[in-house]
């Protein structure tokens, strides 16, 4: 074998064990769903689901809890330009309670409810990433769409719902469709937030704008490797709005290593996708298969 | 193999595909309301099983009774007949289900028992009943009950993957059922007619 043949060989054995090699393990937790893994590197502790994960769930800096180290809870909060009042929240997906922990040192008295399908995440999140719940805050093992469905039939309705229950790995179909959608949207109090946080491409790219716009008329698009989607009741504020609002949060985001000036050159509402695409139902919803399928040329 | 014999093994395999088809869909139906948790599956799943059990005991107990490719293709009509609330009236009784059952456990398992037990059971008596339609004496039932496993295995397969695969890409939920329906429908009249008689001898199938 040729000595650069070799090399790649090495390469590609030693990148199939790094994550051993550099990587501390802290704990590994099965559940129903996933593994979830534990395990700290260059001075971060993360959270991932099995040891094939590419991706990371939540990560928090070991020097710094308080501080958020990834683009996807920052961009989420970009919501609080929308609505830098919310008296209480709903959050679908916990990941390590980054977004938790931040609304509740932002707002002390702030009601939140969070929804997690996976008691592995939660029990994982409270003892390694920092996530202590406040006395207004509620855990729910549950489904994001059963939950919905039955805050609904309770008539309770939030300030800011997040919606981060997708990762690079898996789409869970059925909180992808405009039935979901207008069940989110009518568990919004009036002037209420939605912000949702995908990993979609190719053709889901395409699907989940149509099917948002659909349901929710426009909104911001802030897109990093991820996007979060940001939408308000009532009317999607203009630039100028969404700057003062900053202006009153800088501070506050801040504290939490959120640049003002980076965040607000994400928001933009230039989306766009072809003309037939299809929306997501609860009749027509293949988003994993959809998902980094390339979209079809026009002719 | 002579037609009728052909007939038989192809609603035993349609019967086959038609199930498993079925079986994931519903969980996509079911999703909605009950979500995707490994219960949801638990409950279709169990409930696939027990209809399927209590199918082929049934289709046992019926085949001894002046069997006929006829009445093997009047059961394919029946199973089509009684998904008939599965295909058109599946979101109110899912929406009446949720209300009742607060466990969506339970509600998985209940709506999958309203929308799936008759039709599955049904289903579940092709195969026995096949299986004695194409059997002509002792010596050969075990390797005619082969076969029929055989195809109608192959049939779930081909079920299984072409819905998830494409069919789910293509076309909608209803859409998907509609035209399994038409297909069952379809196979069932072929059946009838190609049965002739009322009663048949079972070395005729």
């Amino acid at each position: 074998m040729a000595p650069r043949a070799w090399f790649l060989l090495v390469l590609i054995l030693t990148g199939l064990t790094a994550h051993p090699a550099r990587a501390k393990v802290i704990v590994e937790e099965k559940s129903l769903y996933r593994n979830v893994l534990v395990y700290e590197e260059n001075g971060l502790r993360c959270m991932k689901f099995g040891k094939h994960d590419n991706g990371r769930q939540a990560c928090i800096a070991l020097d710094n809890p308080e501080a958020i180290v990834f683009n996807s809870p920052k961009m989420q909060l970009g919501a609080l330009y929308l609505n830098p009042s919310p008296r209480n929240a709903l959050i679908i997906g916990l990941g390590g309670g980054i977004v938790t922990v931040a609304l509740q040192k932002m707002y002390p008295d702030i009601q939140i409810d969070n929804v997690e399908i996976d008691p592995a995440v939660v029990r994982v999140s409270q003892q390694f990433f920092n996530f202590t719940p406040s006395k207004n805050t509620h855990i729910y093992t549950d489904d994001g769409r059963v939950f919905v469905k039955q805050a609904l039939k309770r008539t309770l309705r939030y300030d800011i719902i997040f919606l981060d229950a997708f990762d690079h790995l898996s789409v869970p179909e059925h909180m992808t469709t405009r039935e979901y959608l207008l069940e989110l949207k009518e568990l919004l109090a009036p002037g209420g937030v939605m912000a949702a946080n995908t990993f979609s491409s190719g053709q889901l790219h395409a699907a989940e704008s149509a099917t948002y716009a659909d349901v929710f008329g426009p909104y911001y698009n802030l897109q990093v490797h991820n996007r979060v989607i940001l939408t308000r009741l009532g009317g999607l504020p203009g630039m100028d709005e969404v700057r003062r609002n900053a202006g009153r949060m800088k501070e506050r985001l801040e504290q939490l290593s959120i640049d003002t000036n980076w965040l607000l050159s994400l928001f933009s509402t230039e989306v766009a996708w072809p003309e037939r695409t299809r929306l997501l139902t609860d009749q027509y919803s293949p988003s994993n298969l959809l998902n980094g399928r390339p979209l079809e040329r026009t002719p | 193999m002579n037609m009728k014999s052909m007939l038989v093994y192809l609603v035993a395999g349609w019967s086959g595909y038609y199930v498993m088809a079925v079986e994931l869909l519903g969980g996509r139906a079911l999703s909605p309301f009950f979500g995707t948790g490994i219960y949801v599956w638990g409950a279709i799943i169990a409930l696939f099983m027990l209809a399927l059990s209590i199918g082929y005991l049934i289709g046992g107990q019926f085949s001894t009774h002046q069997p006929s490719l006829r009445k093997l293709s009047l059961l394919l009509g029946l199973a089509t007949l009684t998904s008939l609330p599965c295909a058109t009236f599946s979101t109110p009784i899912l929406e009446k289900v949720f209300e009742m059952v607060p466990d969506p456990r339970y509600g998985a398992l209940l709506a999958s028992f309203l929308l799936f037990f008759l039709p599955i059971t049904i289903s579940g008596t092709i195969s026995p009943y096949a299986i004695r339609l194409l059997t002509h004496g002792l010596g050969d039932s075990g390797q005619v009950a082969g076969k029929v496993f055989f195809i109608s295995t192959f049939g779930s397969t081909a079920g299984t993957l072409l819905t998830s695969f494409y069919l789910v890409l293509l076309f909608e939920l209803n859409q998907i059922i509609h035209g399994m329906l038409a297909i069952s429908f379809a196979i069932a009249v072929i059946g009838v007619i190609a049965g002739g008689q009322k009663s048949e001898p079972s070395h005729g199938a």
